[in-house]
């Protein structure tokens, strides 16, 4: 266990343990649904490998929660037994996968802030946080490169192209303000110095976003309402879109269907 | 038996083979991190290399039935986080074996660092480090994909030789 864990709310640990890895564990079922579906094959090759370093991320974050918990969990009792008003995703990662280009914008805008987000979380008072958040900084640091270098290829790219992505940054804008949205639970873990506060990433993740959008010719956003903001809270409060209950259809189903199936 | 020396361990463990790249041995790839007596159980550290690496659990059932074949009886094995694992660990002769094999050994010090601002001007498709095809050395080679037949791997192309080939990426 790490070293905060016996001073802070439990609660609040757990909950925030499960924000991150639900972050991890959404987006990582999303994006292996373009498994044999992408346009290239090596494009499909290189979606399948990051959803894998997306699951085994979240594998890390949910045996700790589980762990922490307390009563007898474990990381896959989480991901498949609970409902979709107990997952802590924020709304932009249970957004549908759209076309290719919308796919690889939502990836910028998620990893330009997971990114920010791991490398706080290496200085985590918390020592076990801050090992999974080392191991998945230099996985993500990948990531974040490589959805960097499409959005620049395919916002500068043909008309067509370029027409997606600006239609995908549109779309998928309003979903980014939650990532940076602090509520109790984010301020229990910032006092304890487990986790940064959302709002403090938020100037480093637009300086990136505006790099990145200015390279691929795309307009930046500007103040836009924001689903998951405000009193009823979003994703991280458990307050989901339809979408999520699909995700969980697909990928509950067999361990609903036969508790504790193994192969 | 007597007991086995935590030598005679290491030199069993290094005729294990990755079961991705099984030219390479466990200890060529630098996941293990430790072999020890504690009383009378054997116990070996392993770090995993990426964290979904679908082989991890392979190379637990691996190395078990490696050292149960040599006469171990009590084995526990755990996982280390931390410090994470890196390409840097991959032994000298670990890379000379990759190459052999058709995979491009890794650069050290070339990992991604999210840095964008240091390489936006590079991202226009071209490769921000030389690669040497594995098979005819030839420099002139450009990169595919970020990520090749595994996550720890990117695609790469020979234009000299033509041939397509994996890159064993720094991390």
């Amino acid at each position: 266990m790490g070293a905060a864990v016996e001073t802070v709310d439990r609660t609040a640990f757990v909950e925030w343990l499960e924000r991150v890895g639900d972050s991890a564990l959404i987006l990582g079922h999303r994006v292996s649904e373009w498994c044999g579906h992408s346009p290239v094959l090596e494009e499909d090759i290189a979606l399948a490998n990051q959803a894998l370093d997306l699951i085994g991320q979240c594998s890390l974050w949910l045996e700790y929660a589980a762990e922490v918990e307390g009563k007898g969990q474990t990381a896959d009792h989480l991901a498949y037994r609970r409902d979709a008003s107990a997952f802590r995703n924020p709304l932009l990662l249970e957004r549908p996968n759209g076309d290719f280009g919308h796919t690889l914008m939502r990836q910028f805008l998620f990893d330009a802030f997971h990114i920010k987000l791991l490398r706080a979380l290496k200085d985590s008072a918390d020592v076990r946080v801050a090992e999974i958040a080392a191991k998945a900084e230099k996985e993500v640091a990948y990531h974040l490169e490589r959805s960097a270098d499409l959005v620049v290829r395919l916002g500068d790219g043909t008309a067509t192209s370029h027409a997606r992505m600006a239609a995908a940054l549109k779309a998928l804008w309003p979903y980014t303000g939650e990532l940076f949205a602090d509520d109790a639970v984010d301020r229990a873990m910032a006092e304890a110095g487990i986790a940064p506060l959302p709002s403090s990433l938020r100037a480093a993740w637009e300086a990136t976003v505006k790099l990145v959008l200015a390279e691929a010719t795309l307009a930046m956003p500007g103040e836009v309402w924001q689903h998951g903001v405000g009193r009823t809270g979003g994703g991280k409060q458990g307050v989901h879109s339809e979408h999520l209950g699909y995700i969980l259809a697909e990928m509950q189903f067999l361990q609903r269907a036969y508790p504790d199936a193994t192969w | 038996m007597a007991a086995a020396s935590v030598e005679q361990i290491w030199g069993w463990l290094s005729e294990v083979p990755d079961p991705e790249i099984p030219v390479i041995s466990l200890t060529d790839l630098g996941i293990i991190r430790g072999v020890e007596w504690q009383g009378d159980t054997v116990v070996v550290t392993v770090t995993p290399t990426y964290s979904g690496c679908p082989a991890t659990s392979m190379i637990n059932l691996d190395i078990e039935a490696a050292l149960r074949g040599r006469g171990v009886e009590k084995l526990r094995l755990e996982r280390r986080l931390s410090p994470a694992w890196t390409s840097d660990w991959v032994t000298e002769a670990g890379r000379e074996k990759l190459r052999a094999y058709g995979i491009a050994p890794p650069i050290d010090g070339t990992a991604a660092d999210g840095q964008l601002a240091g390489r936006i001007a590079r991202l226009s498709g071209s490769t921000n480090l030389t690669v040497a095809c594995p098979r005819c050395g030839s420099t002139n080679t450009e990169k595919i994909s970020q990520f090749g037949s595994t996550p720890c791997k990117a695609s790469y192309r020979c234009k000299d030789c033509l041939e397509p080939f994996d890159y064993f990426k720094c991390i």
